[in-house]
């Protein structure tokens, strides 16, 4: 579904993401590990257009690396970013809505609804700005407004930063269940023993470039990613 | 002296709904873009010279000229955008506050060449007409129209932010510009919008100006538009419901300060930037201030 190739990012002098190349398939959850700075969040911005970078970037077979940013969402993709960024000045509400922005608004209530029986909780809070909600229901609220766009290629930065362990475990559950229902996953994590529990194939960035790869149960078997990852010594 | 306080706060009524007007421009651009458009006023200037030529050369029936220049200046507005400051977005606030600046001038003596510095009488459209004289009572029509239709506009405008999809969009984008393009948005539709509708409003601002004094000249627009920056500063920028309450509380005041004391009349002009002066000093967020990072409309 997604091909990248040779991608580079630069900011300036940083070489943040150095000529990496890697897949994502079609219903699958492929997972990108790395330690902080390893220019993990680089590379999903550049898919998307938010930063600068060369390289190829198919999606669907249509090389999409010069398209601006709204127009690749619009091909079916969508980026729950790092920090979540739910619009705290927009309702809770609100917030669905402009995740739906090109859509009908015949399909809004329907998609609302498949969106309140994933997250029972935003129903709840529908009328609250996002600004009030605990950082894990902004967690499951950028998730919901990303699914409202209904993406083929759903990608996520680290939906476990500064979460509670019990509400990382839900976030990752619904994720898992996304994917049984045949939603193709792009995810980026620290932690990776979560990933690579849930994940089909991991790659471990480092420095920029991808130092590993392989199929995620075999990455958690691993020495090095054992070490390194997954705090064993 | 009922009638006289009447009589003047009718007076800066009008005049505040004016300096409303105009602030509610500052306010949407500061709100996207984080800049201080300083050729907002000059946006007035170019709205009422587009009316003047409708009615005076082109002899269009007054409305339909309102109309067309109304909508024209909200072109033009959108023009400024697109080829002075879109190109450095990205750039420092500095780059873009001296490039409104620099905008700014080339406004003003782009008309001076063209039309002139001399003043040219601005044509009363016929429903401005007249003068009510009610219980010793003054009331040019004007002044009684203007703040009806500085409500009906904000009003609308309001309408517009809470309760359309651009609307929304505008409102996501003055949080944060690159999430609202993983919406799915082409933020720059919709920053043009902001500047179409900010710039449609001057023009309504320099129309009603012009009718109340009534000429027109290439600099017309500097006073009202620094006025109008400072009135959105008062009300908080980056706030449309401020920017409205701080234009009144700006009107209202410059005409009391004129009536009760006389001999101020003359520094009238300098009392908006006083103001200005302190709002910054002691309280830089303005009077529907939240935290100022944080303030989105
Ligand atoms: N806007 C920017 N300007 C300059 N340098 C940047 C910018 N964004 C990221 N970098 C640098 O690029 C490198 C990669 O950053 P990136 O955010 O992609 O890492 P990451 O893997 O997502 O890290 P983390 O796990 O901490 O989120 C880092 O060295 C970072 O300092
Ligand atoms: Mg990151």
């Amino acid at each position: 579904m997604l091909k990248v190739k040779n991608l580079n990012v630069f900011y300036k002098l940083i070489h943040a993401v150095n000529d990496i190349s890697f897949e994502v398939p079609e219903s699958k959850i492929v997972t990108l590990i790395g330690p902080n700075g390893a220019g993990k969040s680089s590379t999903l911005k550049s898919i998307v257009g938010l930063v600068a970078s060369s390289g190829q970037i198919n999606f669907l077979s249509h090389n999409i690396s010069k398209e601006k940013t709204y127009q690749r969402i619009k091909r079916g993709i969508a980026l729950v970013p790092e920090g979540r960024k739910v619009f705290v000045n927009l309702t809770v509400l609100e917030n669905l809505r402009i995740g739906a922005f090109n859509k009908p608004a015949s399909t809004l209530e329907e998609k609302y609804e498949r969106i309140f029986q994933i997250f029972p909780i935003l129903k709840k809070r529908a009328k609250q700005y996002a600004g009030t909600l605990s950082g894990g229901e902004q967690q499951m609220l950028a998730l919901g407004r990303a699914l409202m766009s209904e993406p083929s290629l759903l990608m996520l930065d680290e939906p476990s930063l500064g979460l509670a362990p019990k509400v990382v475990q839900e976030v990752f559950e619904i994720i898992q269940h996304l994917n049984r229902e045949g939603m193709t996953i792009l995810l980026v994590e620290q932690n990776a023993a979560m990933a690579l529990k849930i994940a089909h194939y991991g790659y471990v960035l480092e420095a920029g470039k991808i130092v590993l790869e392989d199929v995620a149960q075999n990455l958690l078997q691993n020495e090095d990613v054992r070490k390194s990852y997954l705090g064993e010594v | 002296m009922l009638t006289t306080v009447l009589q003047q706060l009718i007076n800066g009524l009008s005049a505040g709904s004016l300096y409303a007007l105009v602030a509610i421009g500052y306010t949407m651009v500061y709100g996207v873009l984080r800049m201080i458009n300083f050729a907002h006023g000059d946006i007035l200037m170019v709205g009422a010279y587009l009316a003047f030529f409708g009615i005076s050369a082109f002899m269009l029936p007054w409305w339909v000229s309102f109309i067309t220049a109304i909508i024209l200046t909200g072109f033009v507005g959108v023009l400024v955008e697109k080829l002075a400051y879109k190109p450095i977005r990205n750039a420092s606030r500095v780059s873009l506050l001296i490039t409104a600046v620099g905008v700014s001038f080339f406004l003003e003596n782009l008309f001076l060449v063209l039309f002139g510095g001399v003043p040219k009488a601005f044509p009363i459209a016929p429903i401005f007409h007249g003068v009510l004289n009610y219980n010793q009572l003054y009331l040019p029509v004007v002044s009684i129209y203007t703040p009806i239709v500085a409500l009906v506009l904000l009003y609308m405008l309001l309408y517009i932010l809470h309760h359309t999809k651009y609307g929304m969009a505008m409102r996501s984008i003055a949080l944060d510009i690159d999430t609202t393009s993983l919406m799915g948005i082409n933020v720059d539709i919709v920053i043009s919008l902001v500047f179409f509708l900010g710039s449609s409003l001057a023009a309504v601002g320099g129309i009603l100006w012009s009718t109340q004094y009534p000429s027109i000249n290439p600099l017309m627009g500097i006073m009202p538009g620094l006025k109008a920056f400072a009135a959105a500063v008062l009300g908080g920028i980056g706030d449309v419901a401020g920017a409205a309450i701080g234009g009144l509380i700006l009107g209202i005041s410059e005409v009391l300060i004129v009536a009760f004391f006389p001999s101020l009349a003359g520094y009238k002009d300098a009392f908006a930037f006083l103001l200005l002066i302190l709002v910054l000093l002691f309280k830089p967020t303005g009077i529907m201030g939240k935290e100022l990072e944080r303030k989105r409309f």
